[in-house]
């Protein structure tokens, strides 16, 4: 069980807000972190691993982190990081890299097993992929059995097939070491496929908590589908007029009526929702 | 030219690198420190520190060699303090030579120290902290063994600047054979009693050496990039 309640003021490019979280996460939890950028996810993040301070407390299984009077340095804190950049050290093996956090050859041996690494153990970081990399980070940020597991957009580098590949990865781990988890994601399907709970900062604040499904699911009423997208261009095709809107990663044509036409403009973000009956599912 | 060879006197050549070597080593340890710090502090005294620090660079060693031959004579208490306590003398004595090199020299061993450390990825260093490594073990396992570019150029750098000094030495140690006659201040007194051939040799020599070791580092640092980096740059 962790206790946090905290509260940072932070200089953004925004200007000045106040970071303001207070939260329960239960043991072997998995949360998902999300909002826009500059909301405060990776500084709570931060904060969490003792990279920053804070004012207010952060209790981990009655143990103190963060206190009126004490915080608890990094060093002390047991926790597994993982950086969007990998962080590996390059001047050290794979092994090394593992070893590195304490002499545990039986554990790392584990989990490059379990990672699929095992034969890259003698390698240096810079002769590996992307994607080997972050799994070598991953395995790295187990060594120390963390009880917390943190975790900063640590999939945003890799290519849509690494990632899923990684997903069961990260999903395998934190299963396997019982570790509570949290992870800072942009990625609703992500976030759907690993989280139990999922927290959307905006500005400093808790704007949403809940599980995934209530909250990534953005249809509302009668309306079977509904995708946010951004309004790319506006055209005229003889007398009707379309929207060309990007939705996640494809890019969608839309009838618009005239009035329609005039009151949206480029660069909106909108709601696209139908209430088709059936919709055909093919491979 | 081969005799001029045979009864060419090495012993300011030798004093040279033998003050240099000893600075070299005494600001490593002093630097090293000195540089992390810097690179990792938020202070308001960093700039204070750092002004300070790069001093000897833009002060003429005729100014850094007066305040420093003042502060090591019997005149200043810690000149006083040495010959009283210790009965040690620290002017025109290859000790005082040692001394203001090492200040003369200071930023050429903190500067590219200092740039290399924070050039490091700043989550290479955190992800050290969370491994569960303090400070110093962080410098020596993680920040040093990344920046062996900027070591190597620290170092020789160090050295060569030291082996070239000519004002500082001439102010604080004088020109007494074999104590503080190093090859650039005999190089002067060549060309003073206008014993034109020994100052072209000596001078020859310092070319020589000096080329073959910038080129060493600029050879060592390229590969160590290229290994690094993957790219031939």
């Amino acid at each position: 069980m962790i206790n946090i309640d905290i509260k940072k003021r932070l200089h953004g490019s925004n200007g000045t807000m106040d970071l303001m979280v207070d939260l329960q996460i239960e043991k072997n939890d998995f949360v998902a972190l999300a909002g826009v950028s500059g909301s405060g996810k990776t500084t709570l993040l931060r904060i969490l691993a003792g990279l920053e301070t804070a004012d207010g407390e952060i209790h981990i299984d009655g143990e103190a982190w963060l206190d009126e009077n004490h915080c608890l340095v990094p060093q002390k804190r047991k926790i597994g990081f993982v950086f969007q950049d990998y962080a590996l050290f390059p001047n050290m093996s794979i092994e090394d890299n593992l070893l590195f956090v304490n002499k545990d050859k039986e554990l790392a041996k584990y989990l490059l097993e379990l990672t699929e690494l095992t034969e890259l153990g003698k390698r240096y970081p810079n002769s590996l992929s992307g994607g080997q990399k972050q799994r070598v980070s991953l395995c790295r940020a187990m060594m120390n059995r963390p009880k917390l597991l943190l975790m900063d957009e640590p999939l945003s580098a890799l290519d849509p097939a690494m990632r899923i590949k990684l997903q069961n990865e990260i999903l395998l781990l934190h299963k396997e070491f019982n570790t509570t988890t949290i992870m800072v994601s942009h990625d609703p399907s992500e976030i759907y496929r690993l989280a139990n709970r999922v927290i959307v900062l905006k500005e400093g604040l808790i704007l949403n908590d809940g599980n995934p499904r209530e909250i990534l699911l953005k249809t509302n009423g009668s309306q079977k589908f509904s995708f946010e997208g951004e309004i790319l261009n506006i055209i005229k095709v003889d007398v009707i007029y379309i929207a060309i809107i990007s939705i996640g990663q494809q890019i969608v044509e839309i009838v618009i009526s005239e009035e329609e036409s005039h009151h949206l403009k480029i660069g909106d973000t909108v709601n696209v929702g139908t209430k088709a009956f059936s919709p055909i599912i093919s491979k | 030219m081969i005799e001029i060879l045979q009864n060419l006197e090495f012993g300011p050549f030798l004093l040279s690198f033998k003050l240099a070597g000893i600075t070299t080593v005494i600001l490593f340890f002093v630097s090293l420190p000195l540089a992390w710090f810097l690179s990792q502090t938020k202070s308001k005294m960093k700039p204070y520190l750092e002004a300070i620090s790069a001093l000897p660079i833009v002060l003429p060693p005729s100014v850094l060699g007066f305040y420093i031959l003042w502060a090591l004579s019997h005149n200043s208490p810690i000149g006083a303090f040495f010959d009283e306590y210790f009965g040690i003398k620290l002017v025109f004595n290859f000790t005082g030579l040692v001394i203001a090199s090492c200040f003369y020299s200071l930023p050429f061993m903190v500067q590219p120290l200092q740039s290399g450390f924070e050039s490091i990825n700043k989550n290479m260093i955190e992800a050290s902290y969370v491994s569960g490594k303090n400070k110093i073990q962080t410098l020596l396992r993680v920040a040093l063994p990344n920046i062996k570019p900027s070591l190597l150029t620290a170092i020789i750098v160090t050295f060569a600047h030291t082996v070239g000094e000519f004002g500082v030495v001439l102010m604080v140690g004088g020109s007494i054979p074999k104590e503080t006659k190093v090859a650039s201040v005999a190089i002067y007194e060549f060309v003073e009693i206008l014993d034109y051939t020994s100052a072209h040799v000596y001078s020859a020599i310092m070319v020589i050496i000096s080329f073959i070791v910038l080129l060493s580092v600029y050879v060592f640092n390229h590969r160590f990039n290229k290994k690094l980096t993957g790219i031939d740059k």
